[in-house]
């Protein structure tokens, strides 16, 4: 089964939920009416809060930086004794 | 490991390479370095570099082996896809490497893909820059966010069964990269996410490793409007057909 069925099939369910609340009254109407409303915005600040709290804790590694250059100097001088042209280009 | 009269390898390391007639001399000394009772081999698919790419995989291989440094070239660009399957019709190993050639991915964790693929029996296994002992070095704040941005809104999408979706450092088990590959049609960077979506989608056992990327390229090329349009694109690509 392809994906967006899957994704309509959760917003058909999430509409009758909302159709539902509107006929039966147990939630007041006029606080029904904007309930898709509310799931929109908690939508955006979960996005929003799932991308800041990413990007603090981004994970990075400057130490690689320095362990890649000695990775080069030490490469360079192996493949250059064998007779590899190791000059830049 | 001796190869076998049969010249069948365990792992094949595909490396497509356009103009880096330094750094794939570089990427095959630190293979073979890391690398060193593994029964491997190297498959260069160039896309005929006029830097003379090609001259320098010829002295490397006098000095590892023609049987282990293969060079399978192609007159000019023809795209990842294709460099992929052009490579994969020459590789003999039961299990397939793909890496870039630039030194973003580095050798030294070949290894723990071997070791992860061993110990869990995965169909794929993909590197993640995004966990704890990976990262990512040379990306300013803007790349970081454009970054950050895309990978919440493709797990929202398309619970792809992955963390870090545009990496192109993974091993796969050779059949299931031929069927992923043949089943695949977007190019670049999606190509990539297409791959492990397809396979989170085909039920693929997918198991990741922490790696580290060290962007040495980024200063040169921006992230610019057009990319991010083309990974939308993307994006609502994968959500309609997989």
């Amino acid at each position: 089964m392809k994906h967006i069925f899957k994704i309509v099939a959760i917003l058909v369910a999430i509409s009758a939920i909302w159709v539902a609340l509107l006929e039966t009254s147990t939630v007041p109407r006029s606080c029904a009416w904007l309930l898709p409303i509310y799931l929109v915005v908690a939508l955006g600040c979960y996005g929003l809060f799932m991308v800041g709290f990413g990007l603090m804790f981004f994970p990075t590694c400057p130490q690689e930086a320095v362990l890649l250059q000695q990775d080069i100097v030490e490469a360079k001088e192996f493949l250059g004794k064998k007779g590899v042209d190791v000059g830049s280009e | 490991m001796e190869a076998t009269a049969g010249g069948k390898r365990e792992y094949s390391i595909i490396v497509p390479t356009y103009n880096e007639r330094l750094n794939i001399a570089l990427i095959v000394y630190l293979i073979f370095k890391h690398l060193p009772d593994v029964n491997f081999e190297i498959i260069i698919v160039d896309d005929g570099s006029p830097d003379g790419t090609q001259d320098i995989v010829k002295q490397l291989q006098q000095v590892y082996g023609e049987d282990r440094v293969l060079l399978r070239a192609r007159p000019r660009k023809l795209g990842l896809g294709t460099a992929y399957l052009h490579g994969l019709k020459h590789a003999s190993g039961e299990f397939v490497v793909i890496m870039d050639a630039d030194l973003s991915h580095h050798p030294k964790y070949l290894p723990s893909f071997i070791r992860k693929q061993k110990e869990t029996g995965a169909d794929v296994v993909t590197g993640t820059r995004y966990v704890k002992n990976g990262g990512v070095h040379g990306w300013n704040l803007m790349r970081k966010l454009t970054s950050r941005g895309a990978n919440v809104l493709a797990q929202t999408l398309l619970q792809p069964g992955a963390s870090d979706l545009t990496g192109s450092f993974r091993l796969y088990k050779r059949d299931v990269l031929e069927d992923l590959i043949s089943s695949c049609v977007s190019k670049g960077y999606v190509f990539q996410m297409e791959m492990i979506v397809r396979a989170t989608r085909k039920g693929c056992h997918i198991e990741e490793v922490p790696i580290t990327f060290v962007d040495r390229v980024f200063g040169t090329s921006k992230l610019g409007g057009s990319e991010i349009v083309g990974y939308l694109k993307g994006l609502v690509y994968l959500l309609l057909t997989t």
